[in-house]
C-alpha cells in the first residue's frame, strides 16, 4: 500500500494538449517514471510520450468470448443430447447447426461484458476518492478543457523541491503540490 | 454535399470546409472545449426546467399511462383481448416487437458501425441515437414477453435447473430470439453506459448542487481523465464497437428467422435477413430524425448538430431504402419464379386481395415518397421536410411489419379456414402506450443526462490537434 499521508504528487496544468504532450515527453526523457497525464478527452499522443504503449483490454475480450462459446455450446450440447433428449421434426438430438446462434450471441455477450468489466478493473474504477481531486484547479478544469501532468511522490527522484523546479522549468501555468 | 460544389472562399464554403485542411466541418466554427461543455451541461444542470419539457411529458407519460391500462386488463383477462385468432394468430405484439426492434439498430449503426468506419460526423448524434435504441429495445421485449399469456413465468425461457427437469429446445428461432434480444439489450446499455463515465465526471465537476454532484459522481465511478485510462477506456470502446457490429446484424437476421424457418408463402424465403437489417436500418435513421429534429431546435443546438448530420442520415435511407426496394422486388419476383401455386397465390392477394391497401401504403410510404425525393440536396437539407419524411418512412415500416405477419397469415392453404383480421382498441392502446413509454423515457434522458457526448465532440474541435513542431525536438 502506499502511503496515505503526506504528499501525493506536484500538479502541473497546461493551456493546451500540445503543451502537455512536450512536458510529458520532457520528463519521462529526464527519468521520470512515476507520471500521469490527465486531460478531458483521450490523447493518445500523452500516452506514448509517458511509455505508455499496449494494455491488456484486448486479451480479456478475447478471453471472455471463448468462455461465452465454448459455455453456451457445451450447455446447448449436453440439454438435446443428455439432459433432455426431444425429438423435434426428427433432427438428430446433436443438432450442430441450430447451436451456432445462441454460442454466438453469447460470444458477443460474454466478450463484450468483459471489455467493459476488464477496463474498469483495469483502471482501477469505481475509485470515488482520489487525492486529485483535492486540487481545486484540478476538479474545475481537468474533465472540460485543462491539460496535467503529475509527477507522483513514489518516484525515486522526487523531491518536493527539485520536483517544482525541474516542473516550473516546463512552463506550465501553475504548479500546485497535491496531498493524500 | 461535394466539395465540388462550394466556390472557394464563398462565406459558405468558409462555413463548411476548414481552411487549414480542407476537411468538411462536422461543427460549426468558433466552438471551443469550455463553449462545447457548457453548452451540453447546462441543458441538464439548469434548475429550470422548460416549460415546453413539462408539456411534452404530460401529454407522453399520459399515453404511457394509456399502455399501463392496457397491460393491466391484459394480464387480468388474457391474450384474448387481443385481434390474435385463428388464421392470424401472430397480430400487434409481433408487429410492434418487430418495428420497435428495428428501429433501435440504427442507434446501435451510429454508434458502433460509423465509429469503425471513422465517420466523425455520428459523434454529435450517437448518444442519444444509442439511448433510442435502449429505449426501443425496451419497448420491444416487453412485446413478446406479454405475448406468452403468462408473463410471470418468462424465465422459463431461460436454460436454468428446475425441479420439472424440463429444458428449453435450442432449435427454435423463438428461443434464438431470446438470446438474441437479451444479449442485445445488455451490451447496448453497457456501451451506452461506458460511453457516459467521462462525461459523468464533467457533470460532477460542474453541478452546483451537492445533490447533484453527489449523484453524477457515483455514476461517474471516480472517472479523473488520466490517459492511461484513456487508452484502455479507447479499446475497450472500439471492442464493444467492433462486437456490437456482428450482433446488430445478427439479432435482425435472427428475428428474420423467426418468420424465413417457418414454411409458410410470404415468409420462407433467404431474402429475410438481409431484407429486415437494411429495413431495420432504414426506420431506425428515420427515428433518429423524428427525434433529433425537434430537439436541436428545442434546446438550440443547431451547432452541434447541423444541416450535415441532417443531410448525411438521408444519405443512409436512401441507400437503405433501395436495399428494402430491392427486397420488395425479390419478393415479388421470387414468388413468380418460384412456380410455386401456393406462393403465387399469396403475393396476388397480398397486393390485390381484401388487405392489399396495406401493401398500396408500404409502397408509397417507403418506396414512391422518400425513393424519389431523397435524391435533392436540397430537399435533404430541408429540416422540416425531413421531419415529414422520417414520419412517412416509420408508418411505412410499421406497415412493412404487418403486411408480413398479416397478409402471409390470414389466407392460407385451406380457403375453409381463411380469415381477417381487425386490430382491437386494446391492441391500438397496447401500441400507442409504448410510444408514449419511448417518449418519457427519451425526455427524462434528455433533461438528466448529457445528449451529446462531450469528450468526443472536443476531440474534432481544431483545438484538439496536436501541433507536431510545438512537441517536435525532444521526442524519444
Amino acid at each position: 500500500m502506499p502511503p496515505r499521508e503526506g504528499t501525493y504528487g506536484l500538479l502541473a496544468e497546461f493551456e493546451t494538449p500540445s503543451d502537455l504532450v512536450r512536458a510529458a515527453r520532457q520528463a519521462r526523457e529526464d527519468g521520470w517514471r512515476r507520471l500521469d497525464c490527465y486531460s478531458p478527452y483521450p490523447l493518445e499522443e500523452a500516452a506514448e510520450a509517458i511509455g505508455f504503449h499496449r494494455n491488456k483490454v484486448p486479451l480479456i475480450t478475447l478471453i471472455g468470448g471463448l468462455m461465452g462459446v465454448a459455455a453456451m455450446f457445451l450447455l446447448e450440447t449436453w440439454i438435446s443430447t443428455l439432459a433432455y433428449p426431444v425429438n423435434i421434426a426428427g433432427r438428430p438430438l446433436y443438432s450442430w447447426p441450430a447451436f451456432i446462434v445462441p454460442a454466438y450471441e453469447w460470444t458477443i455477450l460474454w466478450a463484450g461484458l468483459s471489455a467493459a468489466f476488464g477496463m474498469l478493473a483495469l483502471n482501477g474504477l469505481p475509485a470515488l476518492y482520489h487525492p486529485l481531486f483535492n486540487a481545486p484547479n484540478f476538479r474545475d478544469g481537468a474533465t472540460t478543457d485543462k491539460f496535467f501532468l503529475c509527477l507522483e511522490a513514489l518516484d525515486p527522484k522526487f523531491d518536493l523541491i527539485e520536483a517544482r523546479k525541474y516542473l516550473e522549468g516546463l512552463d506550465p501555468v501553475s504548479v500546485v503540490e497535491v496531498e493524500y | 454535399m461535394a466539395t465540388s460544389d462550394l466556390k472557394p472562399r464563398s462565406p459558405e464554403y468558409e462555413r463548411w470546409v476548414d481552411p487549414a485542411t480542407g476537411e468538411f466541418r462536422v461543427i460549426e466554427q468558433g466552438q471551443t472545449f469550455k463553449s462545447v461543455t457548457d453548452k451540453i451541461t447546462r441543458i441538464v444542470l439548469t434548475p429550470h426546467t422548460p416549460l415546453g419539457w413539462f408539456g411534452m411529458f404530460a401529454v407522453f407519460g399520459a399515453l404511457a399511462t394509456v399502455l399501463l391500462v392496457a397491460v393491466t386488463w391484459l394480464f387480468l383477462v388474457g391474450v384474448g383481448i387481443w385481434a390474435i385468432t385463428q388464421p392470424v394468430a401472430w397480430g400487434f405484439a409481433i408487429i410492434n416487437f418487430v418495428w420497435w426492434i428495428g428501429i433501435g439498430h440504427a442507434g446501435t449503426l451510429i454508434s458502433a458501425i460509423l465509429l469503425l468506419f471513422k465517420q466523425g460526423w455520428r459523434n454529435s448524434i450517437n448518444r442519444f441515437a444509442e439511448a433510442m435504441t435502449i429505449f426501443a429495445v425496451v419497448c420491444a421485449g416487453m412485446f413478446p414477453l406479454i405475448h406468452v399469456g403468462r408473463p410471470w413465468l418468462g424465465y422459463w425461457l431461460f436454460p436454468y435447473p428446475n425441479t420439472m427437469t424440463v429444458w428449453p429446445q435450442f432449435r427454435s428461432p423463438l428461443l434464438w430470439d431470446v438470446f438474441a434480444v437479451s444479449t442485445y439489450a445488455t451490451i447496448s446499455v453497457v456501451f451506452w453506459y461506458i460511453g457516459m463515465v467521462p462525461d459523468f465526471g464533467t457533470m460532477r465537476d460542474r453541478a452546483k448542487t451537492r445533490l447533484a454532484q453527489y449523484c453524477y459522481g457515483l455514476i461517474a465511478l471516480g472517472w479523473r481523465g488520466s490517459v492511461r485510462h484513456w487508452m484502455r477506456y479507447e479499446t475497450a470502446s472500439l471492442l464493444l464497437a467492433g462486437l456490437a457490429t456482428p450482433l446488430v446484424l445478427s439479432v435482425h437476421t435472427v428475428i428474420s428467422f423467426d418468420f424465413a424457418v417457418a414454411v409458410l408463402p410470404g415468409w420462407h424465403t433467404t431474402i429475410f435477413p438481409p431484407y429486415f437489417v437494411a429495413g431495420a436500418i432504414y426506420s431506425g435513421f428515420a427515428m433518429v430524425l423524428t427525434l433529433a429534429i425537434p430537439l436541436r431546435r428545442f434546446y438550440h443546438l443547431e451547432a452541434l448538430v447541423t444541416e450535415r448530420h441532417i443531410d448525411n442520415m438521408g444519405k443512409v435511407m436512401l441507400a437503405t431504402g433501395f436495399i428494402v426496394a430491392y427486397g420488395y422486388g425479390m419478393e415479388a419476383f421470387m414468388a413468380w419464379y418460384s412456380a410455386s401455386h401456393w406462393e403465387w397465390f399469396m403475393f396476388w392477394n397480398r397486393v390485390f386481395g381484401p388487405m392489399g391497401w396495406s401493401y398500396w401504403v408500404l409502397i408509397t410510404c417507403n418506396l414512391a415518397i422518400p425513393l424519389t425525393t431523397l435524391w435533392s440536396r436540397k430537399l435533404r437539407t430541408n429540416i422540416s421536410f425531413m421531419f415529414f419524411i422520417s414520419i412517412v418512412v416509420n408508418t411505412g415500416m410499421w406497415f412493412e411489419r404487418f403486411v408480413i405477419v398479416v397478409t402471409s397469415l390470414y389466407r392460407d392453404f385451406l380457403p375453409s379456414s381463411w380469415g381477417t383480421y381487425r386490430a382491437t382498441k386494446w391492441d391500438y392502446m397496447t401500441y400507442v402506450g409504448t410510444l408514449g413509454l419511448f417518449t418519457t423515457l427519451f425526455l427524462l434522458f434528455v433533461r438528466f443526462l448529457p445528449m451529446i457526448p462531450m469528450s468526443e465532440i472536443r476531440l474534432m474541435l481544431p483545438g484538439a490537434k496536436i501541433k507536431p513542431k510545438a512537441v517536435a525536438g525532444s521526442g524519444d
